[in-house]
């Protein structure tokens, strides 16, 4: 037997639903499919060249490449924070748990030019590196600083809780049985905190690879070396090219929604592991 | 900084057999704050910095200038109608996914959290495609004298938009965690439906709702892709004051644009701090019923 | 208020909570509804109180139908498993909130309020409790409370979900008695879930035993308990064993045991299995010229002045241990050590027929 929706007595499915519906159509849905259904109206070779230019092709792999290491640094160093709040005493700890939260709550704009402002050849970061020969503001290097600012909460809030949860009884156990430490925590804590590692990792690089605010200050944007992939959207349409503007997007937007179905099933096989144990 | 002290009495070290030696234990604790000093903490305290270099006149003058104020006036019109909005939203979606069972739940719970993974500039970008001038409805906006794109309203759509998921989500969880039983028990005393959520439901959700309302006022206050690309920056007209502190860096006015952004910084810093608030809170109420 | 539920039948997609049951609770009685979990107990609770439809049958109330009455016209009380407490209102708002939410017209002065919420406080013991949350309770304080407010809106029928399920042993036995006392004073109809033979047996006044959406016997505490009316309800309500006989027009065997069996006169040769209690076994150290099975003690728990032992046949095929209950009287004179060979026969029993096998395959076991 077919039913939509199991009897309650509560009231105010209907209203409440149609609500959400019409909500987010209105909102996301018939917006989103905007970028698409103009896409449409161009034929396939002129998508596929519109998409493939050298400089589009110079601006992915600038945006992947530098998304990818940033959300590297953050799985490593997320992990370490997540450790460190979660297992030690230290003070002032409380602290630095609330701010982990900064990137989230700091206008991009702003983490922006405080960024580009502090790796620039006289900022108080960059006076030191510029002598040794590296050069972050205005460089791709910059938009890796950016993108790991950005990213750095993600990692730490997803394992930061499975951390919590492991219970000490595991770690006994493996102790009790000659596990030392190292072992302990390569076999044990690690395999168990891996799932939301992964989902933290895939966060961090979806957030990075659309990130815009942050990167243009300190990026340069400079066509075929520090030029990001929303800029290059940004510049398209300024130039009134909504046709090559549309079909980035929707490039983006695909890639998105993978990282989405990803991230999905990285969550669903952590919430499985968890609750396995 | 402040020297680190670790309490080694013999009662801490016995328990240390799920416990790491000490030195590793400084090592990795001294690498966090390295780490976290160099991303975080820098750049937080350099923007104040950079605002008051030049001294508290220039500071003073730059946030009083009019385009400035227009700017924050904006930011807070802007928030004052995505907040509601999408609190309204995300009681209506949170209530019909949390407390009845239908076909699709999980599908809506996942487009509810699209705007999420979708970079800022194609939320700008999709609302130009649908009201622009070469947009679909855009001929017919001209005609009527409406501006959309380039003015406050497709500002604030955009805002909408990428704000769209922080209540929502925040009530989703929480309010399936509460079950239905309390409102069974309600209806079965005679409560009506309003009744019901009133009394029942809403004082029940009251800190969730005001916790999504926060990080929703903060990305919505703080929101720039998006925004930068509806916007059409008109100084004290679509200038909001992300956008304001981008104009005023781009013409080296670097004091300024560090005082309009220490505003900002202020806003994600008292964020923060009601967030860890309703948080300790959260957490003292849980153990108090667990008592 | 008597209530009549006639043919209800409900599914949950593939799975059948409720199969054709009908049903009649009397005016004042206190009626437990007693089943495993996934037996359709709470479902058929929850479809009295009007929290859940069917998808045929009807519900009466008093002669009339209610089927397609809102929950909120249907007056009734209900106590939810979990107590379902407003976790934001104090005791006295809770016990309140029926009241205060009665349209202006039909809604109590603020006094008559106060009154009626600090006498029913007063009869559940609580009225001390009456400005602290409910996370400040005991669970069995919150199940008192959550009673008196169900009881607040004057129902006339007062419905219970496992009102003891989440207590602990100790608290579970006094809020037992103190709800029989309670109904006792009130006489308002009540039905309660619960999947504790124990607590229905004791409770209530007639026992509704229900199985895989079925109801499978309805009763009093003593009826359901000496002549169970299928094998389930043998199960379901204290230990049994179980022995394989054979009928025959009439009389039954159980290895070269016979029995009448007057209510199988129609039976030819068909297999069947026995039924018997563990302490309506009589033991005994010597065949004393009665035919009777020889079995051997495994097992002797003396503890207590109910001794329990364990014996085993000696066929070689039945390896199912069998549970014997006698007096401490009996095992003195009995004197029984692990080890000694007794001879057994069942005082009383009874049989059901095993239609799936016929009586040749099993004929071996007797």
């Amino acid at each position: 037997m077919y039913t939509f929706k199991q009897h309650s007595i509560l009231p105010g499915f209907n209203l409440a639903l149609g609500f959400t519906l019409l909500y987010l159509s209105l909102i996301v849905l018939i917006p989103l499919s905007a970028a698409f259904i103009r896409t449409a109206e161009l034929t396939w070779p002129e998508f596929w060249s519109t998409v493939t230019t050298p400089r589009v092709l110079a601006s992915y792999r600038l945006t992947f490449g530098a998304s990818f290491a940033a959300a590297c640094v953050n799985a490593v160093f997320g992990l370490l924070v997540a450790w460190v709040l979660v297992r030690y005493h230290f003070p002032g700890k409380k602290l630095v748990d609330a701010l982990v939260d900064l990137p989230f709550a700091l206008p991009t704009a702003v983490a922006g030019i405080a960024l580009t402002a502090l790796y620039a050849g006289n900022g108080w970061i960059g006076q030191f590196l510029e002598p040794l020969g590296v050069k972050v503001a205005f460089t791709p290097l910059g938009i890796f600083v950016a993108l790991t600012f950005i990213g750095l909460p993600f990692v730490v809030r997803t394992v930061q809780p499975v951390l919590e949860d492991i219970e000490t009884e595991l770690e006994e156990a493996a102790a009790t049985l000659g596990a030392n430490r190292w072992q302990t925590f390569t076999r044990i804590i690690f395999p168990a905190i891996f799932p939301a590692l992964m989902t933290g990792f895939a966060l961090a690089f979806a957030r990075a690879i659309g990130e815009y605010g942050s990167v243009i200050f300190i990026a340069g944007n400079m066509p075929m070396v520090s030029e990001i992939t929303p800029l290059l959207i940004v510049t398209k349409l300024e130039q009134y090219d909504y046709a090559g503007a549309t079909a980035l997007s929707v490039v983006m937007l695909v890639i998105s929604f993978i990282l989405l179905l990803i991230i999905n099933l990285l969550q669903w096989w952590s919430r499985r592991r968890n609750s396995a144990t | 900084m402040t020297t680190i002290t670790f309490p080694l009495s013999a009662d801490t070290q016995k328990q240390r057999t799920t416990q790491e030696p000490a030195w590793i234990r400084i090592l990795l604790i001294g690498l966090t704050l390295i780490f976290l000093t160099l991303f975080l903490f820098i750049p937080l305290i350099s923007v104040f910095y950079e605002a008051f270099k030049k001294g508290a006149d220039v500071y003073l003058a730059a946030i009083t200038d009019p385009d400035a104020v227009a700017a924050i006036k904006l930011t807070l019109t802007i928030a004052a109608i995505a907040v509601p909005l999408n609190m309204v939203f995300g009681i209506a979606a949170a209530w019909a996914i949390a407390k009845f069972e239908f076909r699709g739940k999980n599908l809506l719970i996942t487009l509810i959290d699209l705007p999420f993974s979708v970079s800022p500039v194609v939320s700008g970008l999709i609302y130009v495609l649908v009201f622009g001038l070469q947009g679909w409805f855009g001929s017919w906006l001209a005609e009527h004298d409406i501006k959309i794109i380039f003015a406050v309203p497709g500002i604030v759509l955009a805002t909408v938009f990428v704000t769209v998921p922080f209540i929502a989500r925040e009530l989703i969880p929480l309010m399936q965690e509460q079950g239905t039983e309390e409102e069974e028990a309600a209806v079965v005393l005679g409560a009506s439906g309003w009744q019901t959520f009133y009394q029942v439901t809403l004082p029940n959700i009251k800190w969730g709702l005001l916790y999504g309302a926060i990080l929703c006022n903060a990305r919505a206050m703080g929101e720039f892709g998006a925004v930068s690309v509806v916007s059409g920056h008109i100084r004290g007209s679509t200038n909001t004051m992300p956008l304001h502190v981008e104009i005023l860096y781009n013409e080296y006015n670097f004091a300024a644009a560090f005082a309009v952004a220490s505003l900002l910084a202020l806003l994600a810093l008292v964020t923060l701090a009601l967030k860890t608030l309703i948080e300790f809170r959260n957490q003292q109420h849980q153990q108090r019923g667990h008592e | 208020m008597s209530i009549e539920v006639l043919n209800l039948s409900k599914q949950f997609g593939t799975f059948t909570a409720l199969h054709d049951v009908s049903l009649q609770v009397h005016s004042g009685e206190l009626l437990a509804l007693l089943g495993p979990s996934g037996s359709g107990k709470t479902t058929l609770l929850r479809v009295i109180a009007g929290l859940e439809t069917t998808d045929s049958g009807q519900v009466l109330f008093h002669g009339e139908d209610a089927t397609d009455q809102h929950v909120r016209e249907r007056q009734v009380g209900f106590v939810f498993q979990h107590y379902a407490l407003f976790r934001n209102m104090t005791i006295f708002e809770n016990v309140a909130f029926g009241l205060r939410v009665r349209p202006k017209k039909f809604r109590p002065s603020n006094t008559e309020i106060r009154e009626r919420v600090m006498k029913l406080l007063y009869l559940v013991q609580l009225d001390w409790l009456a400005d602290r949350y409910p996370h400040q309770l005991s669970g069995g304080q919150r199940q008192r409370i959550a009673l008196a407010r169900a009881l607040a809106v004057e129902p006339k029928v007062l419905l219970l979900d496992e009102p003891f399920g989440a207590l602990d042993a100790k608290v579970r036995k006094e809020l037992r008695s103190w709800l029989r006392r309670l109904h006792d004073d009130m006489h308002i109809t009540s039905v309660f879930v619960t999947h504790d033979q124990e607590e229905a047996l004791e409770v209530a006044d007639r026992v509704v035993v229900m199985n895989e959406g079925r109801i499978e016997q309805i009763g009093t505490p003593d009826e359901v308990y000496e002549n169970p009316a299928s094998p389930f309800v043998y199960e379901f309500l204290g230990n049994v064993n179980l022995f394989h006989s054979r009928l025959h027009r009439g009389r039954a065997w159980i290895g070269s045991i016979e029995v009448e069996a007057p209510e199988h006169a129609e039976a030819e040769e068909v297999a069947a299995i026995a039924y018997v209690r563990p302490h309506e076994i009589e033991v005994e150290r010597k065949q004393n010229g009665d035919a009777a099975l020889a079995a051997l003690v495994v097992h002797v728990l003396s503890v207590g002045p109910i001794v329990r032992l364990e014996l085993v046949r000696k066929n070689d095929i039945d390896i199912t241990p069998i549970q014997v209950e006698i007096s401490k009287e009996r095992f003195r004179e009995l004197q029984l050590v692990k080890g000694d060979e007794v001879f057994i026969k069942p005082r009383r029993l009874s049989l059901f027929p095993n239609h799936q096998n016929k009586v040749n395959e099993t004929a071996q076991a007797c």
